[in-house]
């Protein structure tokens, strides 16, 4: 069942290269990932609709085939308070190369994670836990696994990041709901052995994890090219 | 055992001899080819393998590369039980397509080959294909550890070390190009090999999909595996488009897949011994509560320093314990002793004192292993030690390992541990790197 929805969109996004982000976001909520709540806006009169479906504040990106690094192209925008900023917003997105819609969600707070996996040509799919967000690549705090992995295999994940006790919550800091984290965990790492043939790698970052939920913010699936 | 291609003009030719020290030194029958015919040292020479009146079991192929196809068919045909080709040219010079045909031909009559370019195989008294003059090689004794390597040099280099450091082996495997038999193969044939308890191996690469195999097959295996990886350094960072590709390189992966799955990575090669070594004696995962012992309170600092940074622990020794110690040592060293982990015994100590802290950490369930840093300078130390500390310990069923100054003289001392089951080292490092390894040889 699932494994024929994700057929389906990958195949409509092998021109595109990646998944778009609503297809993502659908396709990880049907493997039992919690994603943010969200709708799409492609013209102006959907705007106050959608406003109300999600509520203020939200968050609100670029869903363009010509842009994959959303923020490098002013495609994000966060903590929309009102609804004139909400539709500034959509008329500068629709002036971006591509414009396809607006996504519009639910802020979503916690500590940031990157949840994410890859086809190792030696070993197959690969899973990864690190401390996310937009420093990723600076603090390089990441745990590997070969999936698919098992709830000891998370635990150890946990325990092998420099940071870990950030997730224990470290000085007062965010707790994180290590059981949902598992959880979350396991569900990908199920969504990645059903999707090995068709992907490349995937990026869920940030993950904003609490004391109540694990809520994949941004994902980005990359398709093997044509 | 046929050796083909050997030369008639030569000596020094690679097939000549492994010919000469199977035929001087080892319990085989051993046959010369070379379509030439002719003698050799007074022996007959084959003008093919088909021509020999025996039924072989190992042919040695050291014939040029565009030969061995032909000569791997008169190996079949001939119904040897396998061979091992020596030969060079093929997939390291960019002749991938020779060594493919010969691994086609070979499945196709189910006929087991190792290499191309390769040194083959060595038993300690058994069998030796290396290429190498028997005055130049450096013999391990019999032993446990079976040692795998894709490269030649790095294997003779790692035996000379067993030698040095009296590990024994139970088999040492070149397997050069692995055109067929693989490390796989051989993690799955030695997994079932009665004469081995360790399986090491230099690996610089898996195939596709190979590394998956490798360690689902190596986590069903009882016994322990110890990886030594080249090439560990990022290979050139092609534009990528997600953080996890990028994160998750090569190395990276291969790494934390070794740990997830139980297999000790050596990260060099003083590593690669220490961890045979010590596996060899012990296979039994620890979590790394250590308690030392040493006549030096310099050494035992060290130790203490290097176990830090290598995920050891030094529990507390409580003051109970400390004084039921004390009551038992030899007035001279009662005095003096320091009794809190690491113990330091001073130099006046003595064989019994040795024994008696011995005896009660091995009673102390807060420890799973003890590091013995003995320092045979004190004059009341005896070469009786390493036996009687070893057997004592044997009995309380808890890793023992000893670090001792290699040098001749202490040889009776050092063979004491050894023969006895605990494994020496010849640096403080080492020791402590040998309880790593029995810390690290389980799933993380």
């Amino acid at each position: 069942m699932l494994n024929n929805q994700i057929k389906t969109v990958f195949e409509a996004s092998r021109a595109r290269g990646w998944v778009a982000e609503p297809d993502a976001k659908h396709l990880l909520a049907a493997a039992g990932l919690t994603v943010p709540r969200f709708t799409t806006v492609t013209e102006p009169g959907g705007i106050e609709s959608a406003a109300a479906s999600i509520g203020f504040p939200l968050a609100a990106k670029v869903v363009s085939a010509q842009v994959l690094h959303k923020s490098d192209h002013g495609g994000v925008k966060t903590g929309i308070s009102t609804k004139e900023e909400l539709t500034a917003t959509f008329e500068k997105f629709n002036r971006i190369d591509g414009f396809e819609a607006m996504l519009v969600e639910e802020m979503v707070s916690g500590l940031e994670l990157i949840i994410g996996a890859k086809i190792d040509d030696q070993f197959g799919p690969v899973v990864l836990l690190g401390i996310g967000g937009t420093g990723v690549e600076i603090y390089q705090d990441v745990s590997l696994r070969m999936a698919p992995v098992s709830p000891d295999d998370v635990a150890s994940m946990i325990k092998g990041l420099k940071a870990g006790r950030l997730l224990s919550g470290y000085r007062g800091g965010v707790v994180v709901d290590l059981d949902e984290l598992t959880r979350t965990m396991i569900c990908f790492s199920e969504f990645v052995m059903t999707s090995a043939e068709m992907i490349v790698s995937i990026d869920l970052n940030p993950v904003m994890c609490s004391r109540e939920k694990c809520v994949v913010a941004d994902a980005r699936i990359m398709l093997p090219t044509v | 055992m046929a050796v083909i291609g050997v030369s008639l003009e030569r000596d020094r030719h690679p097939a000549n001899v492994i010919f000469n020290k199977i035929n001087l030194r080892y319990p085989v029958d051993v046959f010369p080819v070379n379509p030439r015919g002719g003698d050799l040292f007074g022996q007959k020479v084959y003008s093919g393998i088909e021509a020999i009146p025996h039924s072989i079991d190992l042919a040695i192929i050291a014939v040029r590369a565009e030969y061995t196809l032909d000569t791997l068919r008169a190996c079949i045909d001939a119904g040897a039980g396998g061979a091992t080709i020596i030969s060079g040219g093929f997939a390291e010079v960019g002749r991938l397509d020779l060594q493919q045909h010969l691994a086609q031909l070979a499945r196709k009559h189910r006929f087991p080959f190792i290499g191309p370019n390769c040194l083959g195989i060595y038993v300690p008294g058994c069998i030796d294909t290396f290429f190498i003059p028997s005055e130049r090689m450096i013999r391990p004794e019999v032993g446990k550890v079976a040692l795998v390597s894709q490269s030649g040099g790095v294997l003779v280099d790692q035996m000379t070390k067993f030698a040095e450091l009296g590990i024994g082996l139970s088999l040492g495997v070149s397997i050069g190009n692995k055109a067929l038999v693989r490390e796989l193969d051989l993690l799955r044939y030695l997994a079932q090999d009665p004469k081995t308890g360790v399986i090491a191996f230099y690996i610089e690469g898996f195939a596709s999909g190979e590394g998956r195999e490798f360690v689902t097959a190596a986590r069903e295996c009882a016994k322990p595996v110890i990886v030594l990886k080249a090439g560990k350094t990022r290979e050139g960072m092609r534009a990528v488009s997600s953080h996890t590709a990028s994160m998750a390189g090569d190395y990276a992966v291969f790494s934390a897949v070794m740990a997830q799955y139980g297999i000790v990575e050596a990260a060099n090669e003083l590593e690669l011994v220490s961890f045979c070594e010590v596996l060899s004696c012990y296979q039994e995962s620890i979590d790394g509560r250590v308690g030392i012992i040493s006549s030096s309170g310099g050494h035992g600092a060290l130790a203490v320093d290097i176990c830090g940074r290598r995920g050891l622990s030094i529990p507390v020794i409580d003051l109970q314990q400390q004084a039921e110690i004390r009551a038992d040592l030899t007035p001279s060293v009662r005095s003096i002793a320091s009794l809190n982990n690491p113990i330091d015994l001073t130099g006046s100590a003595t064989d019994s004192d040795f024994l008696e802290a011995a005896e009660h950490l091995s009673r102390i369930p807060e420890l799973d292993c003890i590091i013995m840093l003995l320092l045979p300078y004190s004059p009341e130390i005896t070469s009786d030690i390493g036996a009687r500390l070893s057997r004592l310990c044997k009995r309380y069923n808890k890793p023992l390992v000893a670090y001792v100054p290699h040098v001749d003289r202490y040889r009776m001392l050092i063979e004491g541990f050894e023969f006895n089951g605990v494994p020496v080292s010849p640096s403080i490092k080492g020791a402590v790197l040998m309880v790593e390894a029995l810390r690290r040889c389980q799933p993380c």
